[in-house]
């Protein structure tokens, strides 16, 4: 089992790396491509009045003139290390370690940046995760158990406009009805962190996590739905009822434990994904997350930031990847053995 | 180029990287007297006069934005936006007054008891300050604070945003600022005692005091500035504190116990404090404010198409809009460097063959997209004329019988191929590319769409001279707003052709004429303001002689009043509500 956790995470780190690499040589090809050269890409944070030695000393202290290879590898060992900067402003600019990037826009190393949004981001993506996890897989049990009732099509038919519906479609639509109609929600934007107030942080946040747990609901609906009706079908649910066990323990105990383990493995995943930034929840609702965060940095064309974005994502996924294999192993120690 | 906010369109993150009017005043029947405004709601209520006049202080006023501007800090900001707002939280050396119309755009004394004194032509300019002015900590402002901060607001390689009138200007001799140039004193500014400041030009100017008007004339105190971290502590002159700051969330103002009403005969200060909430979704800016959970979309560029429709259609939602017009030209640029548009005739044949109606519809039509402009100078800059340089036809659709004549006589009676650029992220300019596009092909003018990304386009492309005459970009869609309302704070950018540069990143894409440039300077030294400004008239006219300019629209937006609002009017200095006047009833 450890050299197998051991091999996971040799894989995750190199996932990561391999990640930060292609987005690396995105950042630094497309500019490239584009006509751009490390004067005018420097050009960009020395201020109007520069002259063309200012801008080549800033291309220099940014490291904008060295190949790909060395940028890439500067980049990195900031991460461990920190480094500094010369060339734009009067003095040196320092980003201590771990260093995710610096933006020269916003003149703040990105990680603190991060850090300072993942609250809100994890809030949102925790909360809803409790709501979707309930009402997914009980009317996914329910459809299952009434296969074919009234209940079932009306709930698979509700679960399917749920995965349809775009969230920045129904976000902003139920914020009209509920927030600013019947007046029961908060306003958009309307965040209030837990240590603050527990009570609001939840009335806050209850319209984003219900507005994103029907979209997740519903596909835990019909996965778990399917799962169902196929565990339910198997021999060893005959025997259980043969044996004169109770409908309930049969569907609790031996049925929806088996049908979990896929909801499970996608669940971690999906958890992960979020906390890497509900990009279009966190916009609709106005919520200062890291999803945010990305988007206002894209908006801005501030490159550090973005970098610094997708490498902290992709390290949830890659984490809850991670997790996800070692809960899998053991469950199943056949995994262990691939 | 005084920046306005441009709403963007949602940009989605790659999976693969996730993997890993009708118009018309309003009716001023219930008009306060003291005010001289209106209680009545009204279309254009507070475009011209005071809506809601009242003294009431009290309330925090809820501001909000779906994108972040530059800065907060006074010496490194360019948003008309943010000018608006540091009036609460820092005092200028000189301001625009606050009230509706016209009187907005005149300038007072603010840290200043009155305007400056011009001497030496022009080239040296005092300003006395007013005595009791004080810092939020209690610490007597003086006229090196003031010295200061437009000292630092130079070292533009930390400070990049704000404008550079102040390097441009000073007598510098060579002095960067108190980062650079450390140790070493400001030779173009004087300060011979703490209420007297004199600046020393290097160049007759006779605008100084739109100069003084810049939030970086605001008193620094020496030992607080952190330089570029200066925007998270910036410390108050004006009536308002930073009570908090949360760079790109918001942050929350508060009264300033040290500001003394009897210094400043400019604000009232009405509201006890300013929520700012800094990263809200567009759409539902505009949801809140009808709702009335808040008051001010302080981007001041008008409400989302979403709720264009509603707000127009519906009458009680009319009834609280306006429909201001900006101190901004939305026009293209015809490069005279490049293939038959060398010639002025082929020049003259597209401005005859526009349809114009179609580049206003293009923008969002009459209300959200603006006034087809006959000229450069938008009609509230003084200086204005109507012209009719070059005839836009019956119903403003071209005059394709002149065009065809100009081309004609250009020696392509059969038309031409061109190229014109435009910002792909913006789909108004998209529209108006497509528009153009199809109106000059009625006389034979082909274009081909270029889009070009926007935070390059005047850095490496449109914006740099070898690029665009190289790839045959024939016409660029432009856009300009006012960093004040005079000839030189609309023209000076973009008519001037010594401000272009070989490396890029002028605004000036078509205008390089020498005699135009003498015309500028004439202008600039002028200190009598009725001449200066018949100058920039001419300047305006000129220009548009040369047919380098296409004139689109003069921006105008549809905004909407929250139903909490007093004292709420347009202030045509920034083309937006004023934010120092409103209180909350």
């Amino acid at each position: 089992m450890v050299a197998y956790i051991i091999r996971r995470l040799f894989g995750a780190v190199l996932t990561l790396v391999v990640v930060s690499m292609i987005t690396f040589g995105i950042f630094y090809l497309v500019p490239r491509w584009a006509g751009g050269t490390a004067e005018s890409l420097a050009s960009r944070y020395v201020g109007r009045t520069a002259n063309a030695q200012q801008v080549a000393d800033a291309a220099h202290g940014l490291g904008l003139d060295k190949p790909f290879f060395v940028q890439y590898w500067d980049w990195l060992q900031a991460i461990f290390v920190g480094r500094d900067f010369t060339g734009v402003g009067p003095a040196p600019v320092h980003c201590p370690a771990p260093c995710l990037g610096y933006s020269f826009i916003g003149r703040n190393p990105v990680l603190p940046d991060i850090l300072d949004r993942l609250p809100v981001t994890a809030s949102l993506a925790f909360g809803a995760a409790i709501i979707w996890l309930i009402f997914g897989v009980s009317t996914g049990v329910l459809s299952a158990l009434k296969r074919g009732s009234i209940f079932d099509r009306a709930a698979m038919g509700v679960a399917l406009g749920g995965v349809s519906l775009p969230i920045f479609w129904t976000g902003l639509v139920s914020l009209v009805i509920f927030s600013y109609g019947l007046h029961w929600t908060k306003p958009g934007g309307a965040y209030t962190p837990i240590e603050v107030n527990p009570g609001e942080w939840a009335y806050s946040l209850l319209l984003p996590w219900i507005t994103l747990a029907l979209l997740f609901s519903a596909a835990y609906a019909r996965l778990t739905r399917a799962g169902m009706l196929e565990t339910m079908g198997e021999d060893y649910i005959r025997t259980a009822r043969a044996k004169g066990l109770r409908e309930r323990t049969v569907v609790t105990k031996h049925g929806l434990r088996a049908a979990l383990t896929p909801i499970a493995t996608i669940f971690g995943l999906d958890v992960g994904l979020l906390l890497g930034g509900a990009v279009l929840t966190e916009s609709t609702f106005s919520l200062p997350g890291i999803g945010k965060y990305a988007i206002d940095a894209i908006n801005t064309n501030d490159m550090p930031k973005v970098m610094g974005f997708v490498i902290f994502s992709a390290g949830f996924v890659v984490i809850a990847n991670l997790i996800v294999d070692v809960v899998y192993a053991v469950i199943d120690p056949r995994v262990r053995l691939a | 180029m005084k920046r306005r906010m441009v709403t963007g369109v949602a940009v989605g993150v790659a999976a693969a990287l996730a993997l890993a009017a009708c118009g018309g005043g309003g009716t001023d029947s219930n008009t306060d007297s003291s005010g001289g405004g209106t209680t009545t709601a009204a279309f254009d209520a507070a475009n011209g006069k005071v809506f809601n006049p009242s003294d009431k202080k009290g309330g925090t006023m809820k501001f909000a934005i779906s994108s972040d501007w530059d800065s907060v800090d006074p010496g490194d900001t360019y948003y008309g936006l943010s000018w608006n707002l540091a009036r609460l939280y820092t005092r200028s050396l000189t301001m625009f007054k606050v009230g509706a119309g016209s009187t907005s755009s005149e300038l007072t004394g603010d840290l200043a008891e009155g305007l400056g004194v011009p001497s030496d032509g022009g080239k040296t300019w005092t300003y006395k300050l007013r005595q009791g002015l004080k810092f939020e900590d209690g610490t007597p402002i003086t006229s090196k604070d003031v010295e200061y901060g437009v000292s630092r607001s130079l070292e533009k390689s930390a400070l990049v945003n704000g404008p550079t009138y102040f390097n441009d200007f000073l007598d510098l001799k060579g002095y960067k600022g108190p980062y650079s140039s450390k140790g070493q004193d400001n030779p173009a500014i004087d300060t011979p005692d703490d209420l007297t400041i004199v600046f020393h030009l290097n160049k007759p100017f006779g605008g100084f005091d739109y100069f003084a008007q810049i939030p970086a004339t605001a008193p620094v105190p020496v030992a607080k500035d952190t330089g570029v971290k200066y925007k998270e502590h910036v410390v108050s002159s004006g009536p308002y504190k930073f009570e908090s700051y949360e760079a790109g969330k918001g942050f929350k103002l508060v009264r300033n116990d040290q500001w003394d009403q009897s210094t400043d005969p400019n604000r009232k200060a009405l509201p006890d404090g300013y929520d700012v909430t800094i990263g809200a979704n567009a759409d539902d800016i505009d949801n809140q404010i009808i709702d009335g959970s808040l008051d001010v979309d302080i981007a001041g560029t008008g409400v989302q198409p979403a709720a264009l429709s509603r707000v127009l259609g519906q009458p009680d939602l009319k009834a609280r809009a306006d429909n201001p017009l900006s101190a901004r030209l939305n026009y293209t640029s015809i490069n005279p460097n490049v293939g038959p548009l060398k010639n002025i005739e082929c020049r003259k044949a597209v401005e005859y063959a526009a349809d114009r109606t179609t580049y206003q519809t293009a923008y969002g039509g009459p209300e959200a997209g603006g006034e087809i402009a006959t000229g450069l100078l938008p009609p509230q800059i003084p200086g204005f004329q109507k012209l009719d340089v070059w005839s836009m036809g019956a119903d403003n659709k071209g005059d394709l019988d002149k065009a065809k004549a100009a081309l004609q006589a250009c020696g392509q009676p059969n038309g031409f191929e061109t190229n014109i650029a435009y910002r792909a992220e913006r789909p108004k300019e998209k529209a108006t590319a497509e528009a153009l596009q199809q109106s000059l092909a009625r006389v034979g003018i082909k274009l081909t769409l270029k889009p070009f990304p926007t935070g390059d386009y005047f850095s490496l492309y449109a914006g740099k001279p070898s690029y665009r005459d190289q790839n045959n970009l024939g016409l660029m869609l432009n856009s300009w707003g006012a960093d004040w309302n005079d000839g030189f704070g609309f023209l000076s950018q973009i008519v001037d052709g010594r401000v272009i540069r070989d490396t890029g990143g002028s605004s000036n894409l078509s205008v390089n004429v020498p005699e135009i440039n003498t015309m500028v300077d004439q202008a600039i030294a002028e200190t009598d303001t009725a001449k200066r400004d018949a100058l920039w008239g001419a300047i305006d006219k000129r220009v548009m002689e040369e047919a380098v300019i296409l004139p689109g629209v003069w921006a105008k937006q549809v905004t909407v009043r929250s139903t909490r609002t007093t004292n709420v009017f347009v202030n045509d200095a920034y083309g937006m509500y004023d934010f120092l006047a409103m209180g909350i009833q």
